[in-house]
């Protein structure tokens, strides 16, 4: 029983160190990114292959999945608005729920999905096939050449693709609410623009999708930099990355969003 | 200056409570070929990582051109780096990369030559491989031992003063195997050299390098010339150098008595 409940404390405790352990080695990485900071923007081709690779290539899927969730924004709000007469209100309902929520948390959710695992895999796998030491015996700093372009063009892109994930999906709930169900177009534009604020709304957007952009970079980047060198260790950072992205977007989404509605 | 441009004092270094080197004494002088020979695990790769500064020595240090090498800064390590070129068990080639562009890497990044200069330096390298002809391919598209001697021409891009080789023949054929000993042969004596060559392939190895370490067990158990070492009556040299399956070097992994393990596994 004591031996039972020993080995308990002890794999607890081990537990702890280590989430410690990796909390100060991705603290750590974040510093070095930001002292490489003047070094990577003097390359800016490596940056821009980068927005390319993760930006560019994720906009198929983001651009499709805006507009769905617009037409069933569109879909939803009709349904419920209609019962109290309010259906032309439509456009603010898509528009807010784009602008303030929906653009940045989905956009960053499904970037954690599509460029953050990539990310994860092409770093482990460069760590196992020992690109990266090979960088370092060349006095290259792999963080300079290879981290932080990625974590710079993640950061960048994410907030272009929160806003393009927003624009198409109000072009989605417009589908729907003006050719297909019938409410008036005039109206549905001219609430939207009468009541969706630029600072209370789309900049507090910007600013989550900017956070979301360091965060799920950053996740990225830190497991596939501490992947263990092994086939099962790439895979398991990849894994990790999805699930600790998506969880932190959503957490912090909450923290910001309190704080926003309070000031 | 030292005659010698690498030495390793009284080195110590383990991991995870496990001993891998006890007080080892190493010289590598300037010019020469030396050979690091052991069985697998014996930290043979560990060392080379030791003194390009990757690892440091939990007692005991390791001098590059006379400074200590886990006593530098950032920056000082990074300047003992540019004297050093390292190819890797595998190559390591950077895989989004072509030929010329890996070859190209270093260059790029530690002069400001125009392109028309790293252009014919890349091409010089290439061609010492014999490689020039495969400059526009890309990492997958090579060989194992093409692989091997783009990663050579990417090592000695910049005419390193050591360069260190980890496991150069394995898993080569034949002919690239003897392509890859004349390459470090004739690279060393051009540059100028001192080559460090980390390997356990007794017959192509003694064929081509000047001096060896012999490291079993943590420590230095032999060393000399290849023909001292062909000639020596010790018997971890003799296993060695005549692939005997059993002798100092055993052939089981410590285990408990078989005949009791089996019994055991009987009544379980």
């Amino acid at each position: 029983m004591l031996k039972r409940l020993s080995g308990v404390l002890v794999g607890l405790g081990h537990r702890v160190t280590t989430g410690i352990w990796r909390i100060g080695a991705g603290a750590r990485l974040f510093f070095y990114i930001w002292v490489y900071l003047i070094e990577s923007f003097k390359r800016p081709g490596l940056i821009v292959r980068e927005i390319f690779a993760t930006g560019v290539l994720s906009l198929l899927i983001i651009l499709v999945s805006a507009f769905f969730v617009g037409m069933v924004l569109g879909l939803q709000g009709y349904n419920t608005l209609q019962k109290y007469g309010s259906s032309e209100a439509i456009g603010v309902l898509v528009a807010l729920s784009l602008v303030r929520e929906l653009g940045p948390v989905v956009t960053a959710l499904l970037f954690a999905g599509r460029a953050g695992t990539a990310i994860t895999a092409e770093i482990g796998l460069m760590k196992a096939t020992e690109q990266l030491s090979a960088m370092e015996m060349m006095a290259v700093s792999p963080v300079a050449r290879v981290i932080a372009p990625r974590f710079w063009a993640g950061v960048i892109s994410m907030p272009i693709l929160a806003a393009l994930f927003s624009m198409v999906g109000v072009l989605g709930g417009y589908f729907v609410a003006v050719p297909i169900i019938g409410v008036d177009d005039g109206a549905f534009w001219s609430q939207m623009q009468a009541n969706v604020d630029f600072r209370d709304d789309i900049m507090n957007g910007v600013i989550k999708s900017l956070v979301f952009g360091v965060v799920c970079s950053m996740i990225a980047l830190f497991e596939g930099y501490d992947a263990p060198p092994t086939a099962e260790g790439v895979s398991r950072a990849t894994t990790r990355t999805v699930v600790n992205s998506s969880l932190a977007v959503l957490a912090i989404d909450f923290i910001l969003t309190s704080f926003m509605i309070s000031v | 200056m030292s005659d010698n441009i690498v030495e390793i004092d009284n080195l110590s270094f383990g991991y995870k409570g496990r001993l891998l080197h006890k007080g080892i004494n190493m010289v590598f002088p300037r010019g020469k070929v030396v050979a690091i020979m052991g069985g697998s695990g014996s930290g043979k790769t560990t060392l080379l990582r030791l003194i390009g500064g990757q690892l440091k020595p939990n007692v005991g240090e390791v001098r590059v051109d006379g400074k200590v090498v886990h006593e530098q800064s950032r920056e000082g390590l990074y300047q003992l780096r540019r004297k050093m070129g390292m190819l890797f068990q595998f190559g390591a080639l950077f895989t989004d990369l072509s030929v010329f562009e890996n070859v190209a890497f270093p260059i790029r990044e530690h002069t400001d030559l125009s392109e028309s200069m790293v252009r014919d330096f890349v091409m010089l390298k290439l061609n010492a491989v014999g490689l020039r002809g495969a400059h526009s391919l890309m990492p997958t598209e090579l060989s194992g031992g093409m692989a091997r001697r783009v990663a050579l021409a990417r090592a000695v891009a910049l005419d390193p003063q050591i360069i260190m080789y980890d496991e150069p023949f394995a898993g080569l054929d034949p002919i690239s195997m003897g392509v890859v000993c004349n390459l470090i042969r004739s690279l060393n004596d051009a540059l100028g050299a001192t080559s460090i060559v980390v390997t356990h392939d007794v017959h192509e190895t003694f064929t081509f390098v000047d001096y060896i370490y012999f490291v079993s067990d943590g420590i230095v158990v032999a060393e000399g010339t290849p023909d001292e070492l062909r000639n020596s009556e010790m018997p971890f040299v003799h296993q060695f150098v005549h692939g005997e399956a059993d002798g100092p070097v055993p052939f089981h992994y410590p285990a408990p008595d078989y005949k009791n393990e089996m019994l055991r596994g009987r009544d379980a």
